[in-house]
């Protein structure tokens, strides 16, 4: 399935970051919703902003236009004030995307294991992401850092429980 | 050349000039003297010899001291030569050129002819021998009294000697002249200071003065040429002059405005105006006080400053959502245009141009695409 293109995509002022207010905040918008369909499409967790820069999204080669390093750091801290984007280091190179944000995803889990009956039951994380039974579900091949942090926020909603054991970390669900 | 004495270049009272003759230079002998071409002048008493340009380095010898002169003939690259053989110097001789000459006599090299008049007149004055009948009144010294010791300076350093006084009195006037101006300084300081204090006690003491007086006040504050500081900030108008110069460009502006579509550019006023002006030129500070006089003199003009800075003078009537609305329909038609396409098409000036652009994208009907290949500019589909 290829990825399909807002039509702001291949319009040129959408490269520029414009100096009216209310055009900027739209213009943002547009970019959060893109840049988050666009990894959720190629199933991405962490971005580099220096690779980001040169990729498809950021980079129109068709109408030969490319959506400048501040402009860039702008759409990012725009996501990062949603809550869908956090920075691993402190000189902003690199970041986790959160297309979804973990209490997303705890829902998601949660829903999956009500449907399957299997509540007051013991997962290991790694079944729970890599099992063949979530094989179907959109959080298969969540990454661990995503799914501890999807796990801890039903744990502090109180569906859940994290638990050490011996090869790794266990959940149960309630 | 050592019978030569400095000497004022005047006639003596009963002294007559005979005949002068341009572009003579001296020999000493056979030897060209170190001086330039110059004058040479026969009186009745004497022979006289002044610089071309420094009139002031002027010598004479009496006619009295000349023994015998003869002709020398021109030759090829030789001017035509009166050779003047002189008695021996004097023990009580003024000062003069030279202090020592190894030669009894001098030459006189016509450069510019006259040679043949020059002897024939020469040959005159030697048989008359005036100068004994009426013997000059005094040998007048160059100066007088006890100066005439201290300035009497002998050859080329007395020449110096002379520039460089002259060059002193010239310093001295220059900065004498400069004193009266920076005193002038001090006192329009002290004039500006008073204005001020007087414009201060009229603001404070409103009530207490009349209102003719504060009119009287500030005629007076305005003949002395000071603009009264408290007009403008207290009633926020500017000058007298100002308000007239609004009202006349109000009236000449019009129809040039209605050409240009109702707005021009402030610097293509101020051409404008300062050539139908000619002579009597604005200021550009003159004009854009004057211009922000249109308002509160009800002008159908208005000084708009947009947001870069840029003045422009416009109609009153000229609507702005109608420039934008304009703006906005040419960029859609066009799809995108830059600042320069958006000019040709309306025949405008690139800058208003750009400023009509950015007034539409501030409204927000415009957005902006900035590439490589310059600003273009979009409908604001967002």
């Amino acid at each position: 399935m290829s990825f399909e293109w807002p039509w702001q995509y291949n319009f040129p002022p959408f490269f520029t970051l414009q100096p009216n207010v209310d055009t900027r905040q739209k213009q943002l918008a547009a970019w959060c919703s893109l840049t988050l369909s666009y990894c959720r499409h190629r199933k991405l967790y962490t971005l580099d902003v220096m690779e980001a820069q040169e990729s498809s999204v950021f980079n129109n080669k068709k109408i030969e236009r490319k959506l400048s390093m501040e402009a860039i750091q702008v759409v990012f801290e725009e996501l990062r004030k949603k809550g869908n984007l956090e920075w691993m280091d402190k000189n902003k190179t690199r970041c986790l995307i959160m297309w979804r944000r973990p209490e997303e995803w705890g829902k998601l889990i949660y829903q999956w294991v009500s449907r399957n009956g299997m509540i007051n039951s013991v997962f290991t994380l790694y079944e729970l992401a890599n099992g063949d039974d979530t094989e179907s579900e959109e959080f298969h091949g969540l990454e661990d850092w995503m799914l501890l942090r999807s796990l801890q926020a039903l744990q502090t909603e109180g569906k859940a429980e994290l638990i050490s054991m011996d090869d790794g970390k266990g959940v149960k669900f309630f | 050349m050592d019978r030569f004495v400095w000497t004022n270049g005047l006639l003596e009272m009963n002294e007559t000039l005979v005949i002068q003759q341009r572009g003579v230079r001296l020999y000493d002998g056979d030897e060209k003297a170190k001086l330039d071409v110059g004058i040479v002048l026969l009186s009745t008493h004497r022979l006289i010899w002044r610089d071309l340009k420094n009139h002031e380095c002027c010598m004479a010898i009496p006619l009295s001291q000349v023994i015998v002169f003869e002709e020398q003939a021109a030759g090829i690259g030789k001017s035509a030569k009166i050779v003047i053989h002189l008695y021996p110097v004097s023990p009580n001789k003024e000062p003069g050129p030279y202090q020592l000459s190894k030669f009894p006599y001098i030459k006189l090299s016509f450069k510019e002819h006259g040679q043949i008049e020059f002897y024939r007149r020469l040959t005159e004055e030697m048989a008359q021998k005036r100068w004994e009948r009426t013997p000059a009144s005094q040998p007048v010294p160059t100066t007088t009294g006890s100066q005439a010791g201290r300035t009497r300076a002998v050859g080329i350093v007395g020449i110096e000697r002379k520039l460089e006084e002259k060059r002193k009195e010239t310093d001295k006037n220059i900065s004498e002249a400069f004193e009266d101006l920076s005193q002038l300084m001090v006192k329009a300081k002290e004039m500006v200071e008073l204005s001020r204090s007087i414009a201060s006690k009229i603001k404070d003491k409103q009530g207490d003065i009349t209102e003719d007086e504060t009119i009287r006040f500030k005629s007076y504050l305005l003949s002395m040429g000071i603009a009264n500081p408290v007009t403008r900030e207290t009633h926020g108008s500017g000058t007298h002059y100002h308000m007239q110069l609004a009202k006349q460009l109000g009236d000449m502006l019009l129809a040039p405005l209605e050409e240009r579509g109702g707005m021009m550019a402030l610097t293509e006023v101020y051409c404008l105006v300062n050539r139908a002006r000619g002579m009597e030129l604005l200021s550009p500070e003159d004009l854009v006080n004057a211009c922000k006089m249109f308002d509160p003199l009800k002008l159908p003009l208005r000084l708009r400053i947009f947001d870069s800075g840029v003045m422009v003078v416009q109609l009153q009537s000229h609507s702005e959502e109608e420039m934008i609305a304009s703006a906005l329909d040419n960029v859609s038609e066009k799809g995108s245009l830059t600042s320069e396409e958006f000019a040709k098409l309306l025949g405008l000036s690139v800058l208003l141009a750009k400023e009509r652009l950015l007034l539409a994208e501030k409204m927000g009907h415009l957005c902006r695409d900035d590439s490589v290949e310059g600003l273009r500019f979009y409908p604001n589909l967002f």
